[in-house]
């Protein structure tokens, strides 16, 4: 178990905020932080990782004291928190292949069979080349693939999913479960994509300018109550076309566009490009392999 | 007696950039992470030797080290050192009077890197020493290759400070910058003509491997 009790004033755009964090992440978990950005969800994450020092309070994991104020300042050094730390921009060393990468993390005299987890992260074929020659989703195959390589008891990742295409964003989020599970590893990550993190996580913290505003299983803290229906899945508006009565909408979903017909007096209290919730009693649906 | 000159200018310009090298990586690597109160301090003496007239460097170092002066003698009498008017003396007056050209481009190249790769070398339970040396330095070769060849560069060219605390001891202290001065005062122009045309020529060369290579001509080799 990891128990966080801390504060920490940060700088933000609009002026000094305090990060002040008290949670309790269970062991063998998801766990996923969300929220606007610049409300503090990196720099717990960097907290935890012993790369930036809170101002007061206490980090304990699995009843290790990794920081505290009092009574006297202690703080674990990075170096001995044994920690898995996917970077935004992946970090990766420019002067080393792949292979010399994952090499590096793993030199601590630990026996981590690198071909296997080349071979999870399917990067069998690119063991040799320099990062610079790697597409953005190789790459972060790469960072995740080194992160893993220490055989880390905590893995963290921030917002490693941003900035990709759904397909190589579903091949990432497959990684990191199988990875998860294999290592047995207590997994942080930050992601501002709620689908994302219903998909992954088993834990989710919203913050709020450095708060704790509400925290629990994905799938209470976004179903929407408001809707008395069983099914919803959510979607995006893309275009409107007007027709006699009514008007066709087109929606996008998960990765499918169709349309459907609403009232015009509907139509006129939405936009294109806002999100919604399609709702339905009546879910007969057929099953397609993909 | 060109030839003797020149090399003297060359071993000094060798050992002054070999020592620099040494000095100037932990100093810019801490110049470049330090947020230390003390920091702007060490960095204007560092940047000090750019702007202040060679003389006056020469001049304090005379002062300082000459025997007939308190500090000077007491090196002489307990260690035999004698910094004044000899090579010693001139490699440590040219590292401090070429620290600038060597530190600047380590300490820009370390600031340029990004911090996430030394956070991520941390990480992995590396030290800073073996995340200076495996990570951070093979990643600004550019920089450090500017540094060395510049200070190089720089040494071959000093004259006021060689000639305050060096003298003019032929095969001792007389470099080829200061061979120049003699031969136009004793007006023997030829061979003032050969030491200059040496040295330009030479200088011409370096810098312009220096910028072929930073601007990647050399593909293969720099990689």
């Amino acid at each position: 178990m990891i128990a966080i009790q801390i504060k920490k004033t940060l700088d933000s755009p609009t002026g000094p905020m305090v990060l002040d964090l008290d949670l309790e992440l269970k062991k063998n978990q998801i766990i996923a932080f969300y929220g606007a950005s610049g409300t503090g969800k990196t720099s717990a994450l960097r907290i935890l990782a012993g790369l930036l020092q809170p101002d007061k309070g206490s980090i304990q994991v699995e009843g290790q004291v990794w920081f505290q104020s009092n009574p006297k300042v202690f703080s674990l050094r990075p170096q001995e928190r044994n920690i898995g730390f996917v970077f935004q921009d992946y970090a990766l060393f420019p002067n080393m292949t792949v292979l010399e990468n994952l090499e590096f993390a793993a030199s601590q005299g630990k026996n981590v069979n690198l071909d296997h987890l080349l071979e999870l992260t399917e990067l069998g074929d690119l063991a040799h080349k320099k990062p610079k020659t790697l597409s953005g989703g190789q790459q972060q195959r790469v960072a995740l693939a080194r992160a893993l390589a220490q055989r880390p008891k905590i893995l963290l990742l921030d917002e490693p999913l941003s900035a990709l295409d759904e397909s190589i964003r579903r091949k990432l989020q497959f990684c990191v479960l199988e990875a998860h599970k294999e290592y047995q590893l207590t997994t942080i990550l930050v992601s501002h994509n709620k689908e994302e993190i219903i998909k992954l996580s088993d834990w989710a913290i919203q913050l709020k300018e450095g708060k704790v505003v509400q925290q629990g299983a994905p799938i209470n803290l976004f179903s929407s109550k408001k809707i008395p229906e069983k099914f919803k899945v959510s979607g995006e508006i893309l275009d409107f076309t007007q027709k006699d009565n009514v008007v066709e909408v087109q929606l996008l979903v998960q990765d499918h566009v169709f349309k459907m017909e609403i009232e015009q007096k509907k139509a006129d209290s939405l936009r294109v490009g806002d999100q919604i919730v399609l709702a339905s009693n009546d879910f007969r649906p057929k099953l397609y392999k993909k | 007696m060109i030839w003797d000159t020149l090399l003297l200018t060359l071993q000094l310009a060798l050992v002054t950039t070999f020592f620099l090298l040494l000095i100037s990586i932990p100093l810019a690597s801490w110049l470049a992470q330090s947020k230390s109160k003390v920091k702007p301090i060490v960095e204007t003496l560092v940047s000090m030797p750019l702007v202040l007239p060679p003389t006056v460097i020469g001049f304090y170092f005379l002062v300082a080290f000459s025997p007939g002066n308190a500090f000077g003698n007491w090196l002489n009498e307990w260690f035999g050192i004698k910094l004044v008017f000899s090579f010693p003396g001139l490699v440590l007056a040219s590292i401090l009077y070429s620290l600038p050209f060597m530190v600047h481009p380590i300490q820009s190249g370390l600031a340029a890197v990004s911090p996430s790769l030394k956070e991520a070398a941390y990480l992995m339970g590396k030290s800073k020493r073996e995340t200076l040396v495996k990570v951070l330095l093979p990643n600004i070769r550019p920089a450090l290759l500017t540094g060395m060849v510049l200070s190089f560069a720089h040494t071959i060219g000093e004259f006021g400070v060689v000639l305050m605390i060096g003298g003019n001891i032929p095969g001792v202290t007389k470099v080829a910058s200061i061979a120049i001065y003699d031969e136009v005062e004793a007006l023997n122009y030829q061979a003032a003509n050969q030491y200059a045309a040496v040295l330009f020529v030479a200088t011409f060369c370096i810098l312009f491997l220096v910028y072929l290579i930073n601007g990647r001509y050399f593909k293969t080799f720099w990689k």
